[in-house]
C-alpha cells in the first residue's frame, strides 16, 4: 500500500496557481527527495500534506486514508510529522524539554495535568534515548534559542521524529550547513528515519543522490518526474527543465569558490 | 541519581519555609496594620500568580483577569449572605471554593472566545470582555449592588473548630491557608505535560499543532485553569473585606493592576509574581498613605523596569544570585551601593518637584509652606524649585555614571565566569 498519495492536486493563492495537478505516490519505506526550481512549489506541497493549508481541490491520501481536509494536529496523530525551512522550536525551553513536548502526544498523554512530568518513566528514557540519537545529550539543559544553527536542526529533526511518525516530511534539512556539517547530517537523518518514509525537499544535489531512493522532480507545480535517482538522471525532459541548469549552476559555483580559494 | 533528590530536597525546604512565614509572620508583625497587609496580600498571591499562568505561562496578555477575581468575588459574597439567611448551608471555609467555581465558570464562557486567538487579538478580546463585564455590573445593580456594592457579615453559621472567622487573626489564617495550598497546586500545574506544553505554546503555537496538540485547546484549558485560581483569590477578598463594589473589584484598572505588579514582580519565573503581590499591598496601602502622587511614582517605576529590566524583580534576584554562587558578586557591591545613592538622590529631587507640584494644585489654600520629610519647603520661594531640580540633575549624572560603571564590571564578571568555564548569567 501506498503511504502517501496526492491525487490531481491543486493550490491557488488568489489567481496564481502554486500546485497544478501533482501526482505522487510513495510506498511505505521509501525515501523520496523532491527538487525542482526555486518557485516549483515544494514548501508550499509540504504545506498541503502537513495540513498548513487545505489545498483547492485534488486528494491526499496517507496510508489510503484522506487527510486534505484536516487540521496539522490530526494528521500529525495519524502518523505523519514534518520539519520546517527556517528553524521552527521552542526557543525558552531546554533541548531536553523540546523534545519531551514532541514525545508527549504519542504516548498517550494528551493534555493531562494530573500527572506530574517527572513521574512519566518512559516519555523521559525515549527522550534522554532521542537526545543521545540526535548527539544532543551534552546540551540536555540549554535553552534552543542558545544552540548553535547545526545544533537547531538537529533539535528541529528532532522534534518531528520524536512522536514516532512513519511518515516524515523535512524541508531542506540541511540548508545553511558547510559541507562537513552536511555529510554528517546526513548520516544522522538516515539513521533516525530507519525504516520510516522519508519526504524531503533538498537543493544539494549529492546529497540528494546519496540520500534517496527516489527523486521526484516538481516544476510549475507539477511532478515531471517520479523514479530512481539514475533514471531521473537520464531523464531527456528533467535535464532540459532543471537538472541541466542547476548542475550548471553548481558546477559555476564551485569555480567561483576554488577560484576565490587560491 | 543524588542531584535530583538533593534538588527535591531542596525544594521541600523552600515549601516549608514558605509555610513557615506565613504561618510565623503576623505573630511577628501583631499591629492591625500588619495584619491587615499580610491578609491582602496573601490572597492577591494566588490572584497574581493564577495571572501569571496566562502571561508568564502561556505568553497570554490579558486585561482582563479581574472579571474573574470579581465575578468570583460576587458569588462568594452572594453564598455568604444565602448561607447566613439560611439558604444554602455552605460554611465559610469553602465559600473561597465558591468563587473559584464562579471564576471557572465564568472562564469557561469567556474564554471560549478569548482563547481561539492568540497575541494581539487575545488581549484585544479580553479588553473588551472586560470593558463589557464591567458596564453589565452598572446595568444590573439587582447582582452587583450598584455603586453601594454588596456587604455581607462573615460571621454565620457554627463555628469552624472553634473559630468564627470574625477577628481579623482568624480570616489572616484562612487565608494563609488557601494561599499555601493554591500556590502549591499552581507551581504543581507548571510541573505537568499540560503546564509544559502551555510553555511551549507560548513560545511557539503554531509548532504545537504540529506534534500532535491543538494550541486552542490548551490555551482554554490553562484560561480556565487560571479563572478557578483567579476566583478563589477573589472569593477570599470577599471575606477579607465583607463588602465588594463593582467599581473596585472588576474595572479594567484593578486587571491593569494586576498586569502591572505580576510584571514587576517577575512574570519570568514561577515566584515573581508572589513578590508582585507583595509590592502592589505595599504601594496601594503604604505608598498611598504617604503621598497623593503614588499612581506617579508607580507608573515611573513601572517604566523604568519595563525599560532597564523587562524579567521583573525576580529576574534581577536570580541572575546576582547566581553570580554570587559562582563567587564573582562582591566586586559589584560597590557598584549597587554607588547606584543606590544615586537612585535616592535623584528620587529626593524628584519628589520634591511632584510633591510641590501636587501642593500648589490641591493644597494651595493651605498656604506656600509644605511639609516634607520631616522639614519644611516653600513652593513660593525660587531656591526651592532650582535647588530641587540641581538634586535631581546630580541624581541623574550619578545614576548615568554608575550604569557605565556597572555595564563594565558586569561584562568583566560574565568575562571572568566563562573563563572558569560556567556558563554565563
Amino acid at each position: 500500500m501506498n503511504a502517501l498519495e496526492l491525487i490531481d492536486l491543486h493550490k491557488r493563492f488568489g489567481r496564481t496557481e502554486i500546485i497544478r495537478g501533482a501526482n505522487l505516490a510513495v510506498k511505505k519505506g521509501e525515501r523520496v527527495a523532491i527538487i525542482g526550481p526555486n518557485g516549483a512549489g515544494k514548501s508550499t506541497l509540504f504545506n498541503l500534506i502537513s495540513g498548513r493549508f487545505g489545498p483547492s481541490s485534488g486528494q491526499i491520501l496517507l496510508n489510503g486514508q484522506p487527510i486534505q481536509n484536516k487540521t496539522p494536529f490530526e494528521i500529525n496523530r495519524l502518523g505523519l510529522a514534518r520539519s520546517f525551512q527556517v528553524s521552527n522550536l521552542f526557543p525558552k525551553l531546554s533541548v531536553f524539554e523540546n523534545l519531551r513536548c514532541g514525545v508527549l502526544w504519542s504516548l498517550g498523554y494528551g493534555y493531562t495535568f494530573m500527572r506530574f512530568l517527572s513521574g512519566l518513566k518512559d516519555a523521559n528514557e525515549k527522550t534522554e534515548a532521542l537526545l543521545q540519537e540526535l548527539h544532543l545529550s551534552h546540551k540536555r539543559d540549554v535553552l534552543a534559542a542558545n544552540l548553535t544553527y547545526a545544533e537547531q536542526r538537529a533539535l528541529e529533526v528532532g522534534i518531528t521524529i520524536a512522536g514516532g511518525a512513519e511518515v516524515i516530511l523535512l524541508d531542506e534539512p540541511t540548508a545553511g550547513m558547510s559541507v562537513t556539517e552536511t555529510s554528517h547530517f546526513i548520516d544522522l537523518i538516515r539513521s533516525v528515519t530507519e525504516g520510516k518514509t522519508l519526504l524531503t525537499v533538498e537543493h544539494d544535489m549529492g546529497v540528494v543522490f546519496g540520500l534517496a531512493d527516489k527523486i521526484a522532480v516538481l516544476v510549475y507545480g507539477e511532478v515531471l518526474a517520479f523514479d530512481t535517482p539514475d533514471k531521473v538522471r537520464a531523464n531527456a525532459r528533467v535535464q532540459e527543465a532543471y537538472l541541466g541548469s542547476v548542475v550548471a549552476d553548481q558546477q559555476a559555483q564551485h569555480a567561483t569558490t576554488h577560484a576565490g580559494a587560491h | 541519581m543524588p542531584s535530583s533528590s538533593l534538588n527535591r530536597g531542596r525544594g521541600l525546604a523552600v515549601w516549608l519555609v514558605f509555610a513557615a512565614l506565613l504561618f510565623v509572620l503576623p505573630l511577628v508583625l501583631t499591629s492591625s496594620l500588619s495584619l491587615t497587609l499580610l491578609s491582602q496580600v496573601g490572597y492577591l498571591i494566588i490572584v497574581c500568580l493564577s495571572y501569571n499562568m496566562l502571561l508568564g505561562q502561556g505568553g497570554m496578555l490579558s486585561f482582563g483577569q479581574a472579571v474573574y477575581t470579581g465575578l468570583g468575588s460576587f458569588m462568594a459574597v452572594h453564598a455568604m449572605n444565602m448561607a447566613a439567611q439560611g439558604g444554602w448551608p455552605i460554611p465559610l471555609v469553602l465559600i473561597p471554593l465558591v468563587g473559584g467555581l464562579a471564576g471557572m465558570g465564568f472562564a469557561v464562557l469567556f474564554g471560549y472566545v478569548s482563547t481561539k486567538k492568540s497575541g494581539n487579538t487575545f488581549a484585544m478580546i479580553t479588553l473588551g470582555l472586560g470593558e463589557l463585564v464591567a458596564s453589565m455590573a452598572l446595568m444590573l445593580p439587582e447582582f452587583f449592588g450598584g455603586e453601594g456594592g454588596v456587604s455581607t457579615n462573615r460571621v454565620y453559621g457554627q463555628p469552624f473548630f472553634g473559630f468564627n472567622f470574625g477577628p481579623q487573626i482568624q480570616v489572616y489564617y484562612l487565608i494563609a491557608v488557601y494561599c499555601f495550598i493554591c500556590t502549591a497546586l499552581m507551581y504543581a500545574f507548571t510541573q505537568t505535560p499540560l503546564g509544559r506544553l502551555l510553555n511551549a505554546v507560548r513560545d511557539n503555537a503554531e509548532r504545537v499543532e504540529f506534534i500532535g496538540y491543538n494550541s486552542q485547546r490548551i490555551r482554554y484549558t490553562a484560561f480556565i485553569i487560571a479563572g478557578f485560581f483567579a476566583g478563589v483569590g477573589g472569593g477570599l477578598a470577599a471575606i477579607n473585606f465583607e463588602i465588594v463594589t463593582a467599581l473596585d473589584s472588576i474595572s479594567s484598572v484593578r486587571s491593569g493592576g494586576y498586569l502591572l505588579f505580576t510584571f514587576l514582580g517577575g512574570a519570568g519565573s514561577f515566584f515573581g509574581p508572589m513578590i508582585g503581590a507583595v509590592l502592589l499591598v505595599l504601594s496601594s496601602v503604604l505608598l498611598s498613605g504617604i503621598t497623593k502622587a503614588w499612581l506617579l511614582y508607580l507608573g515611573l517605576l513601572f517604566m523604568l523596569m519595563v525599560m532597564y529590566a523587562p524579567g521583573g524583580i525576580a529576574y534581577l534576584l536570580q541572575v546576582n544570585i547566581k553570580v554570587m554562587k559562582l563567587g564573582r558578586w562582591w566586586p559589584l557591591f560597590p557598584v549597587y551601593l554607588f547606584l543606590a545613592l544615586g537612585s535616592a538622590i535623584a528620587l529626593l529631587g524628584f519628589s520634591i518637584l511632584v510633591e510641590m507640584i501636587y501642593h500648589i494644585q490641591l493644597d494651595s489654600a493651605l498656604g506656600p509652606e509644605m511639609p516634607f520629610m520631616g522639614t519644611v519647603l516653600n513652593v513660593d520661594q525660587a531656591a526651592t524649585w532650582v535647588g530641587s531640580v540641581l538634586i535631581l540633575l546630580i541624581g541623574i549624572a550619578l545614576l548615568a555614571l554608575g550604569k557605565r560603571f556597572f555595564v563594565k564590571r558586569w561584562n568583566l564578571i560574565q568575562e571572568q565566569i566563562q573563563a572558569d568555564g560556567g556558563m554565563a548569567a
